[in-house]
């Protein structure tokens, strides 16, 4: 097998505060390989951006990585300051947010922000990198690209600023691709269009993705594996269709339990009680257990259940079966 | 049974031209933008009529025009018989009025922060002048949170508890109709399928009606009875729930449904949807749907089709069968 693009290993991060050190993600490890998407889901304040933002070294502080090492085509980057962070973002990992207008500068043109970016990470000249700017643009499908070039941010729709956005964040070829909820603020229509382009870029330039998302059929139809994090931790990280069909983790079970699709014909949805704890009032042992119908009082003691520590799938004591998950069929 | 809510041939239009001066001095004409468009749909009582469509099909200003916030340009809205666009009798408008309560997708934005709970929640009674003993604290424990939250402050609530809180305030004047706004898009699932269960709770409860605005065809499948799919401000199709889910007529519909995410979808590769919604200020002539029509004709580009049934649908397209 060949190496992974990116290797998170026992990845933490803190913020000191007054009433003391909070950890939003706490002992993270996942790999991911090239031309592999991996999603990234989990209630908000999960950790998801938290552990994105880790990994482009782009924390606000206080919050800082304290733990844990974090490896891009087998480089370690963790420890990187200044310009060789800057260097490594861009080039070699390209972001995509949520609201396309935190990634563009207003004031310049479309194509002269390409262009810079290319010139920046790529060693070409003017003329070569124009020509690329051109056929980035082309590349995410924007129509009359070449007019295009001299248009601001501004001038573009959502959708078609989103692509501008993807276009910026692959035009230094970079092998790792955040992509933070790059759909959220588009309409389903558009939606359909930039997932489909992403899944394209990423398995024709064998591009490493990880997409973070709240929505579970994004994942479903994008992602390979999926990564289910819980108050800062992993709770279930395996092949997508495994997380979907055939949850592991009470609390992967539950999120999946309450989409309405999973409940279709039904007159309630299923629902998970209560809510996620705050980093200030984490329970010990399993952060989910005053959520877990399964809990016992394993689960409410110290050390909790890891990857690690468990079958390597479910951060859990007491996994589900596909019998436990029958028998809830069953009786529902 | 005479339903409890009556839209007719609503319309609504913007002025969105730059201000006078601007317009004298560049010379540029009135610019109109048309946002609803000859909209007519009634919700019997007890029901939940769902509204959807992409951003800027006019969906907001349609529940806006049905609570009263904003006048409809042309057409009614008839809520208990009365039109409170043109009603005289303020005795009429103040009972329909107090029957009408509205929710809106952000459940920050929408709760004074600095008033306690049992404040933001008593308001439109207190406002109504009347307010029973302890009304908050019933309210709250009606949408599953307790009494003793009455007198915290919104910031000690989670995204689903403050749309609680927002619910229960909607609650306090009794009313009949809620029109909700987006209720739950800002919420994650898991705190989505507590809302909308609790919604559906009271419905059965209190006799609720709803009109719930929403762009997730998912929400939309689990809560509506009737379902009426916007474009560009226009009704294109309305049909029972189950009608439209199992046999979308309208190719707008189809498209909708084909480019929502699946939750078996895996690896699935779909031909994404061409093009975007256009400029609702110059729509496409004919039928506003035909450049992206997979079925358009000459005829679609110049002729809006008319409402017409299809099967169980209502469906505004020439060549829908
Ligand atoms: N400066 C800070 N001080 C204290 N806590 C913080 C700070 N910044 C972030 N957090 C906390 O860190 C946690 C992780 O946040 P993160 O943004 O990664 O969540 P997320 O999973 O991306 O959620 P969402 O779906 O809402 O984007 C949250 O609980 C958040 O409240
Ligand atoms: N006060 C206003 N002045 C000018 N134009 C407006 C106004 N309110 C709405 N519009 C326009 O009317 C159209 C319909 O807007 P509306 O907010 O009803 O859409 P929507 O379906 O609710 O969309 P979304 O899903 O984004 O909330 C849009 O083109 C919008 O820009
Ligand atoms: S009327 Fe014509 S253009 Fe419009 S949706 Fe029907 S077939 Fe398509
Ligand atoms: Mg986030
Ligand atoms: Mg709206």
């Amino acid at each position: 097998m060949t190496d992974p693009v990116l290797s998170v290993r026992n990845l933490t991060v803190e913020i000191p505060t007054r009433r003391g050190v909070l950890r939003p993600v706490d002992g993270v490890s996942y790999d991911i390989a090239a031309g592999e998407i991996l999603g990234v889901v989990g209630e908000s304040g999960a950790g998801k951006s938290m552990t994105g933002n880790a990994v482009i070294g782009l924390l606000d502080p206080p919050a800082r990585i304290t733990g844990g090492e974090i490896h891009l085509l087998g480089e370690r980057i963790d420890q990187l300051k200044g310009e060789a962070l800057r260097k490594i973002r861009g080039k070699k990992i390209g972001m995509i947010f949520q609201d396309p207008l935190t990634s563009l500068n207003p004031l310049l043109k479309v194509g002269e922000q390409l262009t810079e970016t290319i010139l920046a990470h790529l060693p070409v000249s003017q003329s070569d990198a124009e020509a690329r700017a051109l056929a980035a643009l082309e590349e995410v499908g924007i129509p009359a690209a070449t007019q295009r070039l001299n248009s601001y941010p501004h001038e573009f729709s959502g959708g078609m600023r989103q692509r501008v956005v993807i276009a910026l964040a692959l035009c230094a070829e970079p092998s790792l691709v955040i992509a933070d909820e790059p759909t959220t603020a588009l309409d389903v229509s558009v939606q359909a269009q930039i997932i489909a382009l992403l899944k394209r870029l990423c398995r024709e330039r064998g591009t490493a993705v990880m997409l973070v998302t709240h929505d579970m059929g994004v994942i479903a139809e994008a992602a390979d594996r999926v990564a289910v994090m819980y108050a800062g931790r992993l709770a279930e990280l395996a092949p997508v269709q495994q997380v979907v069909q055939a949850p592991q983790h009470p609390y992967t079970d539950g999120l999946m339990g309450s989409t309405p699709l999973a409940s279709l014909g039904q007159k309630r949805l299923r629902q998970i009680p209560g809510s996620m704890p705050r980093l200030t009032a984490l329970p010990d042992g399993c952060a989910f257990h005053p959520r877990c119908q399964r809990a016992t009082d394993r689960c409410r003691s110290n050390p909790g259940p890891t990857l690690a520590a468990c079958n390597g799938r479910a951060a859990c004591w007491h996994p589900l079966t596909d019998e436990d998950r029958a028998a809830r069929e069953a009786t529902a | 049974m005479k339903p409890l809510v009556s839209v007719t041939h609503l319309t609504r239009i913007f002025d969105v031209s730059k201000p006078w001066l601007n317009r004298v001095i560049e010379r540029l004409p009135k610019s109109l933008l048309t946002a609803v468009s000859d909209v007519s749909f009634d919700i019997p009582q007890n029901s939940v009529y769902a509204l959807v469509g992409e951003s800027g099909s006019g969906k907001s200003t349609i529940g806006k025009m049905v609570v009263g916030l904003l006048p409809p340009t042309e057409g009614s809205v008839t809520i208990e018989g009365v039109d409170l666009a043109r009603e005289q009798d303020p005795e009429k408008i103040e009972k329909v009025r107090s029957d009408i309560q509205m929710i809106f997708q952000d459940p920050y934005a929408s709760l004074n922060p600095r008033w306690r709970v049992k404040d933001i929640i008593e308001e439109p009674a207190v406002a109504q002048g009347k307010k029973p003993e302890a009304l908050a604290e019933r309210l709250l424990e009606q949408v599953g949170l307790a009494a003793e939250d009455a007198g915290k402050f919104p910031h000690e609530f989670s995204g689903g508890q403050r749309q609680r809180i927002c619910i229960a305030r909607a609650l306090a004047s009794e009313p009949r109709l809620i029109v909700c706004d987006e209720p739950t898009s800002a919420l994650d699932v898991s705190v989505q399928a507590q809302v909308l269960n609790l919604m559906s709770d009271l419905r059965e409860d209190l006799g609720l009606t709803y009109l719930f605005i929403t762009h997730d065809l998912t929400v939309v499948q689990h809560m509506a009875d009737t379902v009426g799919v916007l474009y560009l401000g226009r009704l294109v199709e309305e049909a029972p729930r189950e009608a439209l889910f199992a046999d979308p007529k309208h190719p707008y519909t189809r498209m909708l449904f084909d480019a929502a995410p699946k939750m078996d979808g895996f690896g699935r590769e779909i031909e994404p949807p061409e093009g975007e919604i256009p400029d609702p200020i110059n729509p496409p002539p004919g039928c506003a749907f035909h450049p992206r029509c997979p079925l358009a004709t000459d005829l679609c580009k110049r002729e809006r089709p008319e409402p017409r049934l299809v099967g169980a649908s209502k469906v505004a397209c020439h060549h829908a069968e």
